[in-house]
């Protein structure tokens, strides 16, 4: 198995199981840490295609993950936020529990 | 000096802790437990990145990442502490459809992979590492546009993080 392949395959499992974790848990925070993980599973793609790709001079890659980085960064930031104002009005992180607009 | 990474005792030991940290993070009961998991599982993935050659990504990973972001998880789960584990209760429905979806999801993806012929389309013999030089020119010239609107957005982003967060004042 070459390099690529193995990075990508990696990256394939990372997603399924970030997939799993967003479909499967209650927690919202669970959840969060899900979609982190499905991020982080793109960014190891792009950077596979970058180091194995055809003009890595051109850096496309890095700078992809670079801003992919940050816009996560701020993601979780609002997201936790969110959950913090959330559970102070229903007293719960449980997502079956957060089943009404007007509280 | 053509180095090209060959899949060795580094790489297989570096997925083996993104893997298992990342099935722990989603599976296990105690969050604290999960987000520890979940930081792991990062630090596997920054270690790939750094052996992939990409220095300055995989630092980043481990500064933006395990740095704050894992700390940000465990800051928002004992805030949220009364919540419980639970209640006792984990899964969302029923885990056997969703675990089914995620694994055809992972069938689908990696046969999509055996059959493509990726392989054979990219043999590229890039020696360097992306530098760190480079990658400032980058950004201030092709990508500044974007950095700029990433800074914008940043800057939104955390006040708006903070401004939901601040506890509602009587008036």
């Amino acid at each position: 198995m070459d390099a690529l392949t193995a990075c990508l395959t990696i990256s394939a499992i990372l997603f399924a199981i970030g997939l799993a974790g967003a479909l499967l848990r209650r927690n919202a925070i669970i959840v969060l840490i899900s979609i982190e993980l499905m991020l982080n599973a793109g960014n190891l793609n792009f950077l596979a295609f970058w180091r194995f790709g055809p003009h890595p001079e051109a850096l496309s890659g890095v700078m992809v993950v670079l801003f992919s980085i940050a816009i996560a960064g701020a993601e979780a930031a609002v997201g936790l936020a969110l959950i913090v104002n959330v559970y102070r009005h229903f007293k719960s992180t449980d997502l079956t529990v957060l089943d009404s607009l007007k509280g | 000096m053509n180095w090209r990474p060959e899949v060795d005792v580094a790489f297989v030991s570096l997925a083996a802790l993104t893997i298992g940290g990342g099935i722990a993070a989603i599976s296990l009961r105690n969050l604290i437990h999960c987000a520890l998991c979940f930081a792991t599982c990062l630090l596997g993935i920054a270690g790939i990145f750094l052996w992939l050659g990409a220095q300055f990504v995989g630092f980043a990973q481990i500064l933006v990442y395990v740095g704050a972001i894992s700390i940000l998880v465990v800051f928002a789960i004992l805030l949220t502490r009364g919540a419980g584990n639970e209640n006792g209760q984990r899964w969302f429905g029923s885990p056997l459809v969703s675990a089914t979806i995620a694994v055809l999801l992972a069938g689908v993806l990696l046969a999509s992979l055996v059959a493509s012929n990726h392989a054979k389309a990219t043999a590229a013999q890039y020696s360097a590492s992306a530098p760190v030089a480079a990658i400032g020119q980058k950004l201030m010239t092709s990508h500044v546009l974007a950095l700029e609107i990433i800074a914008l957005m940043l800057t939104a982003a955390l006040l708006g993080a903070v401004t939901l967060a601040m506890p509602e004042r009587k008036r």
